[in-house]
């Protein structure tokens, strides 16, 4: 048998994002926590406000800080399989560069984010938003999503490849991750709440989606020097 | 006596966890096609020196080298090479024996139809064909060593590394796995064993390991099953 040559990073990143999705298929864990979390929490919202309907800057809080805990499960469970049954080790058997593994989970993540906004948000707007958005509103809402949910899954991706080497996973993930999506969530609240105000949306200004985008940027860089060091001994 | 640079080679290797010294000092040289056999009781360093020359634990100190590439610092083109069978068979449960491989076969650069039969040839070799789409979770401890034969050397390597390769195999498991993972297969192989007389048939070198220290560093043929066994007294 000829030996075949190293795959590209992004053949190797594929397969490495399809095995993620195909395990999720087969034994969906990760979403359903997120979903099940994120419509309990507007649920509770709903009732503990004692409101039938928010707007504005308190909607944009309330979709934020429910889609960024949410998150956080999808976080804390990116590398488990890969922990429990030695996937991790597997992978770096392999002659790929190691930042495959960094775009793979990342863009996991990014799929988990979408498909759980696509449950959550919808389920936001019935139960407890306000004003009607137009289909111009809901196109630069999705703008606002596209930008927190990339940092959310590069950030988050970094926060787990940590997270999954300690004993203490869960406590690593919450105390690592909370005070770098900060910035992610304030920024996406902001951009997020003229377009949800009473009364009909308010145009997107430039400012907060700009912050969101230096974010993106900033940690992508920053997540694409350090990986390999954080996934080798 | 052989001018060409050894398959594997060490000089004063040593692999520390915190104070404790996994490997204090090993230092060998084994020839291409030749196997080296390593005793030692559990905690002796074994599995760690397997690691180290897999190039999942960097060194602490001295050199180790695979096909004439420093561990250290040509890891990429150590991992494309070698076979690695640890205790852990780094497969994922939610996936089928034949998902498992050809996720594996894809980060060592084989895809599309040759992979297909390569895949399907090693799940026929090692009696796995007719199980072959059922997910992992439902196999015995002995049909997933077998598939993690056929994961460990599905890129041909010219390397294997053997944890206890035939632990949890009945009589015809072990039979079917030996043309893979056996003398026959005329690789390069370093194996770990408890089985003082059976080892030494195995190996042509034989390396006792205890507490980290080298004890015992012979031909295979030089020396008795009794030498061996006070490596665990």
């Amino acid at each position: 048998m000829t030996p075949a040559p190293p795959p590209s990073t992004g053949a190797a990143a594929r397969a490495v994002l399809v095995k993620e999705l195909r395990l999720e298929r087969r034994a969906p864990q990760t979403l359903v926590a997120m979903a099940l979390f994120a419509a309990t929490s507007y649920v509770v919202f709903h009732f503990a406000l004692r409101r039938d309907t928010v707007a504005g800057d308190l909607a944009s809080g309330v979709l934020w800080v429910t889609l960024t805990l949410a998150a956080l499960l999808g976080i804390g469970r990116l590398f488990v399989a890969d922990r429990d049954e030695g996937g991790l080790e597997g992978f770096l058997l392999a002659p790929v560069d190691r930042t495959a593994l960094l775009f793979a989970k990342a863009g996991a993540l990014l799929a988990f984010l979408a498909a759980l906004e696509v449950v959550a948000v919808p389920l936001f707007a019935v139960l407890l938003l306000g004003p009607t958005p137009s289909a111009g509103t809901w196109l630069q809402l999705l703008a606002v999503f596209a930008l927190a949910d990339l940092g959310i899954a590069v950030v988050g991706t970094l926060v787990a490849a940590i997270a999954v080497q300690t004993r203490a996973r869960d406590l690593i993930t919450t105390i690592l991750a909370l005070p770098l999506l900060l910035p992610v969530v304030i920024a996406a609240a902001r951009a997020s709440a003229p377009l949800l105000a009473a009364g009909g949306a308010h145009a997107l200004t430039g400012r907060w989606p700009a912050v969101l985008a230096l974010y993106d940027l900033v940690f992508g860089l920053l997540a694409y020097a350090l990986f390999d060091f954080l996934v080798e001994d | 006596m052989s001018t060409e640079a050894p398959a594997i080679a060490a000089d004063g290797l040593v692999r520390r966890y915190g104070e404790r010294a996994a490997l204090d000092g090993v230092t060998l040289k084994l020839e291409a096609g030749r196997t080296l056999v390593v005793f030692g009781p559990n905690g002796a360093g074994k599995s760690t020196l397997l690691r180290v020359l897999a190039t999942l634990l960097r060194p602490t100190a001295g050199t180790a080298s695979v096909l004439g590439h420093d561990v250290r610092r040509e890891g990429w083109a150590v991992r494309g090479r070698i076979g690695f069978l640890g205790h852990a068979p780094l497969l994922y449960g939610d996936l089928s024996a034949r998902e498992n491989l050809a996720y594996h076969a894809r980060l060592h650069g084989l895809h599309g139809a040759a992979a297909a039969e390569r895949v399907g040839q090693l799940l026929a070799a090692v009696g796995l064909e007719r199980r072959a789409d059922d997910r992992v979770h439902a196999y015995s401890r002995g049909m997933v060593q077998r598939l993690a034969v056929c994961r460990a050397v599905l890129h041909d390597p010219d390397v294997l590394l053997l944890d206890e390769p035939r632990a949890n195999l009945d009589p015809r498991a072990a039979e079917q796995v030996e043309p893979l993972i056996g003398r026959s297969s005329g690789r390069t192989r370093v194996v770990t064993s408890h089985d003082p007389a059976g080892g030494l048939a195995e190996g042509d070198l034989a390396l006792g390991l205890r507490a980290g220290r080298q004890e015992l560093l012979a031909p295979a043929a030089s020396i008795t099953a009794e030498q061996v066994g006070e490596l665990y007294r």
